[in-house]
């Protein structure tokens, strides 16, 4: 495919991808190269050894950012992405590693300092436990709050709302009200979008069965 | 005199005084936005530093997954107020590298413009805060001046002085009339350096604003990598990293400019940079405005962007085209892309995730301060009290962005 698109361009791709997944070995589990990103995955517990053979030996050094992403339908349902960046071969690849609730992944904060609030990040929007990190407290959300915000199964709305109470000259957590339903409408084309039930025609889906 | 004396007081015999702590912000005028940082001191000294962000946290991620591509543009002028159109340019960006559709000339020419529109404007307001944060009024006001002058080019542009939402998927949302070009173009000779260069010739060799920020905040070359600094804090400690200019996006690859570091990477050097940028930038601005090509300012690919009103009324395919992209929305093929621009405060970078419908399946965006604001503690070890506003200010910290 021809690149048309006016985003960054690094330096060339081309054979980047063998030589990192031949470097790291066993540590590959998968590995792609679609619109112009290498993302490679590697086994979770040997995550801070893969890292640090980048940083050393391929000049990866800079980590610039951790990203975690839920996939509800999956074993292992988070991914955690480390975007990396070599400063003097201008190249940018991701690595990713997949984590449940229970499988922590091993800290990079001995690699990189920067990765100590990246993955308190990760931690407190989607609960991937960190080993190892020494400060994996909550970030962004408020003092006390309980949850993992960005889970694909947490609500848009939340489940507690602020306000000040003039009673109690404080601020009172309560559950949500809403006083009007949240809108979520569906455009998608009826062909390729949702799966509409009509009630009374169950017969056609037998048939196809 | 009597031998009177309290017995056991703290301050007394070989007993040593305790640290104390005390919090800095969260409302603070030097914070530059919610921020509350628990700093320990040892007199004025400061022993450590822990930032507390999140407290203006809104969830713009997860908001954004339940909207569609184009609906969460806006988002993005909410995060970096001081500079909207540096965070759309990013997220216009990922979508069109997903598509991978081809942006006109003339659209690439005015996003570098505007982009850099927007970097003197971020400027203006960083400098001169800084400047007020280590004592100084006059050139804050001065340089509000020249805002108040972006801000109107920017309402000229799109009818929205902050938020603009005028970058578009394809390429910008209108044509800006020629006049504002002109308008433009005179400013850049006229106003701009007269204005800036007063304002900077009040600072940069002024003896107290020196005292308050040379060898503040020395941070070694591999400090500012493993911290992974971007933007004017890794250019301030000499390593000459400009995604401009190594990575260039839009018509980026065709402007002759400079990237200018500092030598001693400090609070001061990291001012100076600032300060050349704006200057470049302004080099930049009068290269797109030279050589700007005529022709459309968006993609033709009816699939992504919308048909212009008055083909609406002739049109019914652009009729149909126009309603499926409001409602519906565009799909964007599946896959990942991280996509970085040089934002005025460093790397902005947008991890788009796309399941291959119309709205994105997880978008991460990766703000500039948050790296830098973790480096707190690390810079501000050792330094007074005072020099942490001035700290502050060389990082450039916008709160919209960094607590997203």
């Amino acid at each position: 495919m021809t690149v048309v698109h006016s985003a960054p361009k690094i330096a060339s791709n081309d054979g980047v991808q063998e030589t990192l997944t031949g470097a790291l070995d066993d540590m590959v589990m998968a590995s792609s190269e679609e619109h112009g990103e290498i993302i490679i995955t590697v086994t979770r517990d040997r995550i801070e050894d893969a890292l640090r053979l980048l940083r050393d030996d391929h000049d990866y050094q800079q980590l610039m950012e951790i990203a975690g992403a839920d996939y509800p339908d999956r074993a292992e349902r988070f991914e955690v992405v480390y975007m990396l960046l070599s400063l003097t071969k201008n190249h940018r690849i991701m690595v990713k590693v997949n984590a449940a609730e229970s499988t922590p992944v091993p800290t990079v904060t001995t690699i990189w300092p920067v990765a100590g609030w990246l993955e308190r990040e990760v931690f407190d929007m989607y609960g991937v436990i960190f080993a190892g990190n020494p400060d994996l407290r909550r970030i962004l959300t408020d003092y006390g709050f309980e949850g993992h915000p960005f889970r694909k199964d947490f609500p848009l709305t939340g489940y507690v709302e602020l306000r000040y109470s003039e009673e109690d000259k404080r601020v009172v957590y309560e559950p949500v009200q809403l006083a009007q339903d949240l809108r979520s409408f569906d455009f998608m084309s009826p062909w390729e979008g949702a799966d509409y039930i009509l009630p009374g025609d169950e017969k056609a889906e037998e048939g196809d069965a | 005199m009597s031998t009177f004396q309290i017995e056991e007081s703290p301050t007394t015999g070989d007993e040593v005084i305790s640290n104390y702590t005390i919090n800095f912000g969260p409302q603070h005028p030097a914070a530059h936005g919610v921020l509350r940082m628990v700093m320990e001191l040892d007199g004025e000294i400061i022993e450590r530093v822990d930032p507390h962000v999140g407290l203006l946290h809104r969830g713009t991620e997860k908001l954004i997954e339940h909207k569609t591509y184009l609906q969460a543009l806006p988002y993005f002028d909410r995060l970096d107020y001081c500079s909207p159109l540096a965070m759309e340019h990013s997220y216009v960006l990922a979508i069109e590298k997903l598509l991978n559709i081809e942006v006109p000339e003339r659209a690439q020419y005015l996003r570098v413009l505007f982009a850099e529109l927007s970097r003197i404007c971020n400027h203006m307001l960083n400098l001169g805060s800084h400047v007020m944060d280590v004592g100084a009024m006059t050139p804050n006001l001065w340089m509000f001046e020249i805002r108040e002058d972006c801000l109107n080019f920017f309402e000229r542009a799109s009818g929205a002085r902050m938020h603009m939402a005028w970058f578009r998927p394809g390429g910008v949302h209108q044509d800006v009339p020629l006049k504002l070009l002109t308008d433009m173009a005179d400013w850049l000779d006229t106003r701009l350096p007269e204005l800036f260069e007063d304002a900077m010739s009040l600072v940069v060799d002024n003896r107290i604003f020196k005292q308050r920020n040379v060898d503040i905040a020395v941070v070694s070359k591999e400090d500012a990598v493993s911290w992974g600094f971007s933007g004017p804090m890794i250019r301030g400690a000499g390593i000459p990293w400009d995604l401009r200019k190594s990575q260039p996006y839009d018509a980026y690859a065709k402007m002759d400019f400079e990237v200018p570091v500092g030598t001693n990477s400090d609070c001061y050097d990291r001012f100076m940079v600032r300060v050349e940028e704006v200057r470049q930038s302004a080099r930049i601005m009068k290269q797109c405005l030279a050589e700007m090509p005529e022709g459309p300012v968006a993609s033709d690919d009816r699939k992504v962007t919308p048909p212009k009103r008055g083909e609406m009324k002739q049109s019914m395919e652009a009729l149909i085209h126009h309603f499926k992209l409001y409602t519906e929305g565009f799909h964007v093929p599946a896959g990942e892309v991280y996509v970085a621009t040089e934002s005025p405060k460093g790397e902005f970078g947008v991890y788009l995730v796309s399941d291959g419908s119309n709205k994105p399946y997880r978008c991460k965006i990766r703000p500039t301060a948050f790296s830098h604001l973790q480096a707190m503690d690390m810079m501000c070890k050792g330094h007074m009290l005072p020099d942490a506003t001035a700290i502050l200010g060389a990082i450039d910290v916008v709160f919209g962005e960094c607590d997203r």
